[in-house]
């Protein structure tokens, strides 16, 4: 197979950020600048997001040359307008992190400067894990993305909490890998491909247990990253214990990544490992036993980083549910919406408590005390927050209803399972009220005592800050007009590469 | 106009919010300004057209005005309001309790005024959208928007209860309530239109679509209990109705004129214009359950009313029990009785908000609304006694005044139909006259607690208190206009359910 110009320039996206790793090391290499590193690096993951416009627009502006979508370069690879959309999400929440970070760590005497370094090669990773449609390429594009995260997570390593999350995480993820490579081990040894069209279209033809098996293993290792019920026990003391930045960052790009090629893998070309009843149902429980195990959890938490962490897993819960019974009419569709509006929510409200917190102090501002009486004292960053709180419980009027809606329309329109899982999706969601109330309402409270922490008061006017205002606004305007994004996320299956 | 109707509110609670910079004073009087407006466009399109000529044969609803643009058109939702005569007689309501509400915290709320007139004027505004909305995407978003705003108004502006409990308890409570209770309407709605969908391939959130909708006997039945339980939350008909006590004794003055006045009319109005044309044979099924469950309402209301302690927890109470009434006349799908309807909510409106009024100019003047520290009030302050005594008489159904004209056209239209439900049922105007005095005499009569005399009704109170009683007055001596105006509605509705009877069910 050779590599033709067209094969290059679909893969840019992944090419450039590459690139702008290498660059910033270059750049730390030079001379320490926190201030121009961090520039390198958004302009670096700009240019990426570009491309991936470039990447799409381009047979409408030259209509002779051979159109980049869609494609397979080499094996490993596939570039269509799934992968292109992914990818743009993952930059978009790379940068929303970058962004964050800069205000974050601005005022720290500690070096700066590597943990954009830690941040671009985490997301060339999740570039990775969005075009691969191979068990190598996926568990590459894994590892690059998770062991950039274990550094990141320990970055304000002065913090014990810190350490302890990472190290927590390196050891379960490393665990959760290993049971996904027994799993891709499994299949090989039963179909002797590891590409997921050729794992699809041969298990018709080698009916074994041990490939459902070996498969359900696989996507174990995904859920693990996901934190899916029952393998999130990690997920809270990572989401506090990580600099809010990163918590971001994890909580975003990360979990679009796997999102996005666990569902290439087990929707799109291997589906026929949907044909077996075990997998689904199996698949269809974790969905629900996720929204459940959540919403509970994070009923009684004060602190802000762990419920959202808690939160997280529900709202894996209701996405994983709408890929499975959406169906070819709304899934995918569904997919890209909901995962958007949750990917752009999360960094608003994550958004928030950076704003709040710096570097150098004891720990983040994450406890709801910290909170009490913001709106009084800052009324637009509480009302960001208090609208990112809405959108996640799915109010009208926020775009997180737009989600909630995909997941019910979904869930009603395929027949008996849908409904069981439905009543899942009403529970849970009743529960979460609770605790989502239960933040926001400190927010407007008389505040008892002294406060330790608050945004500085032209946080509006800093990068951080206004990545957070563009998020709120985005929040807003999805809400009441939908009609973009349901264009955008249609798009990802027109250019499509049959499997 | 359709849609300043709803714009205003939400403009004007904006303006008020962002006005509070130039102190307190400013807030209240744009959000008294754009309520006087919403007032004036309201009345203004009742005068404007006839609705009583509505196409009486033909059981369709004709709308006076209407409007479509396209939303969503993925989903096949649309921007679609229309009014007739049921929702210009509700808008009329929400926006006369709307000025009152905003009158009436003139001097009860002294924090943060801008962002409480937000708050007020935006619940406003999505009752306002609830009740034009035809498009069920936009009903269920309107729907779901009041909640929000009440939330805070509760939770932020509300008082502790006399037992203690707190006002975040109490909002958090009436938030879940309704939210949950929401989730379960959606999941109907959306349920609906794939019925819809697979018999016609089409995908719309339309009203007159959706009313054309064949189903199974079961699907239909399924679907129904999920409006019929999401509007009997909001009723509150009365296994749900735990939220409403908590919720109107700990709101601000405002909060409950809102909550009694307007909040709970948005499920009478659903079941009117949603649960029974769209289900009209799972609706006959449920009927008598329904009536009896209003029965229930009407006793039990009255009952644990008599033995409240807490002022503004008897009046909640007695929401309970005339909103029985309702329920009753609107599950009779009788002419009559669901004229009687209207006027009872409209009567019920203005004297819950009347005596939510009294019982926050109680507190403004005694801090407490405990009944055990009142009595006596009669001979230490002036003016309040007997407006109280007047809407006490009110809620009692007097002749004379609005309620007992509602509740005599439901009795009368029920007696046609379920004779032993009116008769329990009658129950409820015996009742009335026990909890009404019994609060009269607990907080008026008797023997005084101190000889202080508190400070008389000033002009503010007195214009709210004297248009309030003039309006009772006339939906009690002249109520024709009203009935003129939802007649072709409530016929239209009465039409559904007896064609659907003249039609076996589909099975």
């Amino acid at each position: 197979m050779t590599l033709t110009l067209e094969n290059l320039e679909g893969l840019l996206p992944l090419l450039l950020t590459c690139a702008t790793t290498v660059i910033v090391m270059l750049a730390i290499a030079i001379k320490r600048n926190h201030w121009w590193n961090a520039t390198v690096t958004v302009v670096g993951l700009n240019i990426a997001l570009l491309s991936t416009v470039y990447v799409v627009v381009k047979p409408y502006f030259f209509p002779d040359a051979t159109p980049l979508l869609p494609q397979t370069m080499t094996p490993l690879f596939v570039i269509d307008g799934f992968s292109l959309f992914f990818s743009a999400l993952i930059l978009i929440s790379a940068l929303g992190a970058a962004t964050l970070t800069n205000a974050y760590i601005e005022s720290s005497k500690r070096n700066r400067e590597e943990i954009y370094l830690l941040l671009t090669i985490a997301t060339s990773g999740g570039l990775v894990l969005c075009y691969s449609h191979h068990m190598a390429s996926l568990f590459i594009g894994l590892e690059m993305m998770s062991i950039a995260l274990y550094g990141m997570v320990a970055y304000t390593y002065d913090r014990a909490r810190s350490l302890e999350a990472a190290i927590k995480y390196m050891v379960l993820s490393a665990a959760a890998s290993s049971i996904m490579l027994f799993g891709i081990a499994l299949i090989y040894a039963q179909i002797g491909s590891l590409s997921f069209s050729e794992i699809g279209a041969k298990i018709t033809q080698v009916p074994s247990m041990l490939i459902v098996i070996g498969g359900m293993m696989t996507v174990i290792g995904l859920f693990f990253k996901l934190s899916l019920a029952p393998f999130h026990l990690w997920t809270p003391d990572v989401y506090e214990g990580a600099p809010a930045p990163i918590g971001a960052f994890l909580a975003t790009a990360a979990k679009v990544a796997v999102f996005a090629v666990l569902v290439r893998f087990i929707v799109i070309e291997s589906k026929t490992l949907l044909a077996s009843m075990p997998f689904v149902i199996t698949i269809i429980v974790i969905a629900c036993i996720s929204m459940l195990i959540g919403n509970l959890l994070a009923l009684k938490q004060n602190n802000i980083k762990r419920m959202l962490g808690y939160s997280s897993i529900a709202h894996f819960g209701y996405l994983l549910l709408l890929v499975l019974v959406g169906g070819p009419q709304f899934g995918l569709e569904g997919f890209a919406v909901y995962l958007t509006i949750y990917v752009v929510t999360s960094l608003a409200a994550f958004g928030v408590v950076t704003l709040m917190s710096t570097a150098d102090a004891k720990r983040d501002a994450d406890m709801l005390n910290d909170y009490r009486g913001l709106f009084w004292r800052r009324p637009y960053l509480a009302s960001i927050f208090t609208l990112a709180l809405f959108s996640l419980a799915g109010i009208p009027l926020t775009a997180g209803f737009i989600g909630k809606f995909y997941v019910v329309t979904a869930a009603v329109g395929a027949g008996l399972w849908g409904w069981i899982a439905l009543a899942f999706v009403v529970l849970g969601s009743a529960i979460s009220i609770y605790f989502y109330l239960r933040t926001i309402i400190s927010l407007f409270l008389a505040k008892k005592h002294m406060h330790r922490f608050d945004a500085e008061i032209n946080w509006g006017q800093r990068t951080g800050g206004i990545m957070v205002l563009g998020a709120a606004a985005f929040i807003l305007v999805i809400g009441i007009i939908p009609n973009p994004l349901m264009f955008l996320a249609q798009l990802t299956q027109l250019i499509w590469v049959a499997p | 106009m359709l849609t300043w109707l709803i714009l205003i509110p939400f403009i004007g609670g904006l303006l008020s919010w962002q006005a509070e910079r130039f102190g307190n004073k400013a807030p209240r009087w744009i959000a008294l300004i754009s309520m006087f407006s919403l007032f004036a466009c309201t009345l203004n399109l009742w005068l404007k057209y006839d609705y009583s000529l509505a196409n009486l044969a033909s059981g369709q609803s004709v709308w006076a005005e209407e409007l479509q643009v396209n939303w969503i058109p993925r989903f096949g939702i649309s921007f679609h309001l229309a009014l007739d005569g049921l929702s210009i007689l509700m808008l009329l309501l929400t926006a006369f309790l709307g000025v009152l509400a905003v009158v009436c915290s003139w001097s009860e709320v002294k924090r943060k005024v801008g962002f409480f007139h937000l708050n007020l004027l935006w619940i406003l505004g999505a009752v306002a959208g609830v009740f034009l909305a035809l498009d069920m995407f936009l009903f269920f978003f309107f729907w779901e928007m009041m909640l929000i705003p009440m939330y805070f108004l509760i939770s932020l502006w509300g008082h502790k209860s006399v037992e203690g409990n707190s006002r975040v308890g109490a909002a958090t409570k009436f938030f879940i309530y309704t939210q949950a209770s929401g989730l379960l309407l959606l999941v109907a709605i959306v349920g609906l239109v794939f019925v819809h969908y697979m018999q016609t391939n089409v995908l719309t959130f339309d009203y007159a679509a959706l009313r054309n909708t064949q189903m199974s006997a079961g699907m239909e039945m399924t679907l129904m209990l999920g409006f019929f339980i999401a509007f009997a939350v909001k009723f509150p008909v009365v296994p749900f109705h735990a939220w409403l006590p908590d919720a109107h004794s700990q709101a601000p003055t405002a909060g409950s004129v809102d909550l009694a006045g307007i909040l709970l009319k948005t499920a009478a109005y659903g079941m009117l214009r949603f649960a029974i044309p769209f289900f009209p044979n799972a609706s006959q099924e449920i009927a008598p359950l329904a009536m009896w469950l209003g029965v229930a309402g009407i006793i039990y209301g009255a009952f644990v009313a008599y033995s409240q302690d807490d002022i503004k927890r008897l009046i909640a109470y007695t929401s309970i029990s005339h909103m029985g009434f309702v329920l009753i006349g609107i599950y009779s799908f009788n002419q009559l009785a669901l004229q009687g309807v209207v006027v009872q909510m409209l009567a019920h409106g203005v004297s819950a908000a009347g005596l939510f009024i009294i019982s926050g100019q109680l507190y403004e003047r005694l801090k407490t609304r405990d009944l055990n520290k009142m009595g006596g009030l009669s001979a230490r302050l002036s003016g309040i006694p007997p407006i109280a005594m007047f809407f006490a008489a009110a809620s009692l159904g007097l002749p004379g005044l609005g309620n007992f004209v509602g509740e005599f056209l439901i009795l009368l239209g029920t007696f046609q139909v379920n004779m032993v439900v009116a008769l329990f049922a009658t129950s409820g105007l015996v009742l009335g006259a026990v909890y009404s005095l019994i609060m009269v005499q607990r907080s008026l009569h008797g023997a005084a607690q101190s000889n202080e005399p508190l400070a008389g009704i000033n002009a503010r109170e007195l214009t709210m208190m004297v248009s309030l009683i003039l309006i009772m007055v006339w939906l009690g001596l002249y109520p024709q206009p009203v009935l003129d105006t939802s007649a072709a509605v409530m016929n239209s509705i009465e039409q559904i359910i007896t064609t659907s009877q003249s039609i076996p069910a589909a099975q």
